[in-house]
């Protein structure tokens, strides 16, 4: 067998699109070897790092300056990093104990490195800055290219091992094809911009680090592959793909399944401009605003005036159809510089979303009072619902402040366990639900959602969590009140008919996957939802759950969605 | 010694920019200035990734401290900066 033929890796897609194309490689992060020997010339030695270090560190000034803005900023602190007084001396420290140069960089570097990743939170996300310092600072000195993604002269799938955020933010879009990377997670920030721009993305791909430039492969983002130089069965399997999935992207109407059973189709938004871009969109509407952009990076509290500006705009952009505003969901891990908490152990778990009241009811008041004010003004009635509920005290609470303060359709997320097992007696005190499938999924399993390597017990076709969907959307139909789900689940075409069956009236989700969710919607009747449904839950396994309701799926559908 | 017990006024922290601006304003002092926070050892105040480290947040105080002619004048200023919003003011 010539291996390189008919090689297929494997790893996790981003979307469903696929595509053809030469690899780009993002060159790599040099190698050390561990065990080379100590220099001859030790002062000479010292010399070199420290001249490596200091071009660095203009190198990286310079692109800080070109970059400007957040980038900007993330590039100028890396620079200092690797001009650190202590790096410096440390690495130098080492050589005068008999390491190579490139050893000396690589352990100092890596004290560090240990040091910000057991701090956690915010400090262990620079971790990626210090090693493309360490990286670029290695590469200088063995005579290697800079680390990083090349200027492209061809469209082309990048394969990386990683891309760091600047890495993301310096890609020329209209000539990236794809994006193959060996490590990252699907929650990461390439994997979320790519599906973000509809590229399509494959990450935790073993064995992408043999790929070499100019090598052909096809990326499926929906079986989440990798094949290496493919043949014209291949390749025109993917411009089918490619076709049916832009004629799928043309179709407007309203969610709805074969036999006239609507189920809402809405997007997911963080801004006045996220909007403002679906005016000419086909989604009936928004079915999650989360307005934490608004909060984060501030030393104040945004005013009432502030926040009615921006809900005003939001709910022009989307007049006359359904816009759903969560209130502010930060808390310990996204700290508010005027919501002051000490350290908390555990973040996810602390004082967060509706929580705050518990400190800073004013915050909610204000944000309830600005969003009335947009609500007057606009002639629109936006529904507005709380995050992270846990009891039926707290939706009482929120629906009592929220209707005080002129709000006519109060609703809470559903993203705790416990205000699933209850949710009869949640919804009870609320017009609606609308399920986070993201953080049920997380406390329910137990696991953050920020670990790659955990990505398995994530997976939201986990039987203990499709039962607490199960349940919330049961209460719903119960009472006769919207359960909605505006997690990313809602995205993937097999789970949106599982939640069809389930009982869900809205499926809320980034705008690029409404189509395909549109079309596997519109081939099924709600009965053959309600049996994929149940086929599902009768998996013990999350593999064996979506495997269930896969095979029942329309054949079509499978064959344009690659499902 | 001198010394200046101050608490950290920047919203984010000693983080990101205000740790930028702080550790470029100590080394510029070329004095050896170093911080701990609380009861902690103090670190080198010219080293970003030790300022970092420490992980001091919003309201926490520090003590920074050094020696020599101009400590005094040098830590009020550095203790100034400490207790400004340095993620609020922007650079021009």
């Amino acid at each position: 067998m010539t291996a390189v033929a008919s090689q297929v890796l494997h790893g996790s897609g981003v979307g469903r699109g696929a595509v053809v194309g030469p690899v780009a490689r993002a060159h790599p992060a040099p190698r050390v070897q561990q065990d080379q020997p100590g220099p001859e010339d030790r002062e000479a030695a010292k010399r070199a790092v420290t001249e490596a270090f200091a071009a660095v560190a203009a190198s990286l000034e310079q692109r800080a300056e070109q970059a400007g803005g957040t980038i900007g900023e993330v590039l100028g602190a890396t620079a200092l990093m690797a001009q650190d007084p202590e790096l410096v001396d440390q690495t130098r420290t080492r050589i005068d104990a008999g390491a190579a140069a490139a050893v000396a960089v690589d352990r100092a570097t890596a004290e560090f490195m240990d040091l910000f990743a057991a701090a956690g939170g915010y400090l262990a996300e620079r971790v990626t800055d210090l090693r493309s310092v360490r990286d670029r600072v290695v590469a200088r000195l063995e005579g290697l290219p800079e680390p990083g993604v090349p200027a492209l002269a061809r469209p082309s799938v990048v394969v990386a091992e990683d891309l760091s955020p600047a890495d993301t933010a310096a890609l020329e879009l209209d000539k990236v094809l794809g994006i193959v990377i060996e490590q990252g997670g699907p929650t990461g920030h390439t994997a979320i911009i790519a599906g973000q721009l509809g590229i399509p993305c494959v990450v935790r791909v073993r064995g992408a680090a043999a790929l070499q430039d100019g090598t052909e492969v096809a990326v499926d983002a929906a079986a989440g592959t990798v094949l290496v130089d493919p043949d014209e069965t291949v390749r025109a399997n993917v411009e089918t793909r490619r076709v049916a999935l832009a004629t799928l992207a043309e179709a407007s109407g309203p969610g709805q399944t074969a036999d006239g059973h609507e189920v809402a189709l809405l997007a997911n938004i963080g801004t006045a401009e996220d909007a403002e871009r679906l005016t000419d969109a086909a989604v009936q509407g928004v079915g999650l605003f989360r307005t934490e952009v608004l909060f984060l990076g501030r030393t104040t509290a945004p005013t009432e005036d502030e926040q009615a500006v921006v809900y005003t705009r939001v709910l022009r952009a989307l007049a006359g159809r359904k816009v759903v505003i969560r209130t502010l969901d930060a808390g310990a891990d996204k700290p508010l510089a005027f919501v002051t908490r000490q350290g908390e152990e555990n973040p996810a778990l602390g004082v967060r979303g509706f929580r705050l009241v518990r400190t800073a009811e004013d915050l909610l008041r204000t944000q309830l009072a600005a969003i009335g004010r947009a609500a007057r003004e606009t002639g629109e009635q936006p529904w507005v619902m709380a995050p992270m509920v846990a009891t039926v005290e707290e939706a009482a609470q929120f629906a009592a402040i929220a209707r005080e303060s002129g709000v006519a359709t109060v609703g809470v997320m559903v993203e705790v366990p416990s205000a699933a097992l209850r949710a009869r007696d949640v919804l009870a005190e609320v017009d609606f639900v609308s399920l986070g499938t993201n953080d049920l999924a997380q406390y329910a399993m137990a696991t953050d959602r920020l670990l790659g390597e955990l990505v398995d017990l994530l997976d939201p076709w986990q039987p203990a969590v499709l039962d607490l969907v199960a349940l919330t959307a049961q209460a719903g139909a119960e009472l006769g009140k919207p359960a909605g789900v505006c997690g990313e689940s809602a995205a993937d075409p097999v789970m949106a008919l599982v939640l069809t069956g389930l009982g869900v009236t809205s499926l809320s989700m980034s705008p690029a996957a409404v189509p395909a969710a549109r079309f596997a919607l519109a081939r099924h009747t709600r009965a053959r939802c309600v049996e994929i449904a149940e086929a599902a839950r009768d998996g013990r396994t999350a593999a064996e759950a979506r495997a269930a309701a896969l095979a029942l799926v329309d054949p079509e559908v499978r064959e344009v969605l690659a499902l | 010694m001198a010394q200046r017990t101050v608490v950290v006024a920047s919203g984010v922290g000693l983080h990101a920019r205000p740790a930028k601006l702080f550790t470029q304003a100590a080394a510029a002092t070329g004095l050896g200035v170093t911080i701990a926070k609380g009861d902690g050892p103090p670190v080198d105040a010219a080293s970003i990734l030790r300022v970092m480290a420490l992980g001091v947040k919003h309201g926490e105080e520090v003590t920074i401290s050094a020696e020599g002619d101009g400590a005094d004048e040098a830590l009020d200023g550095l203790a100034e900066l400490l207790a400004t919003d340095l993620d609020a003011v922007k650079p021009a």
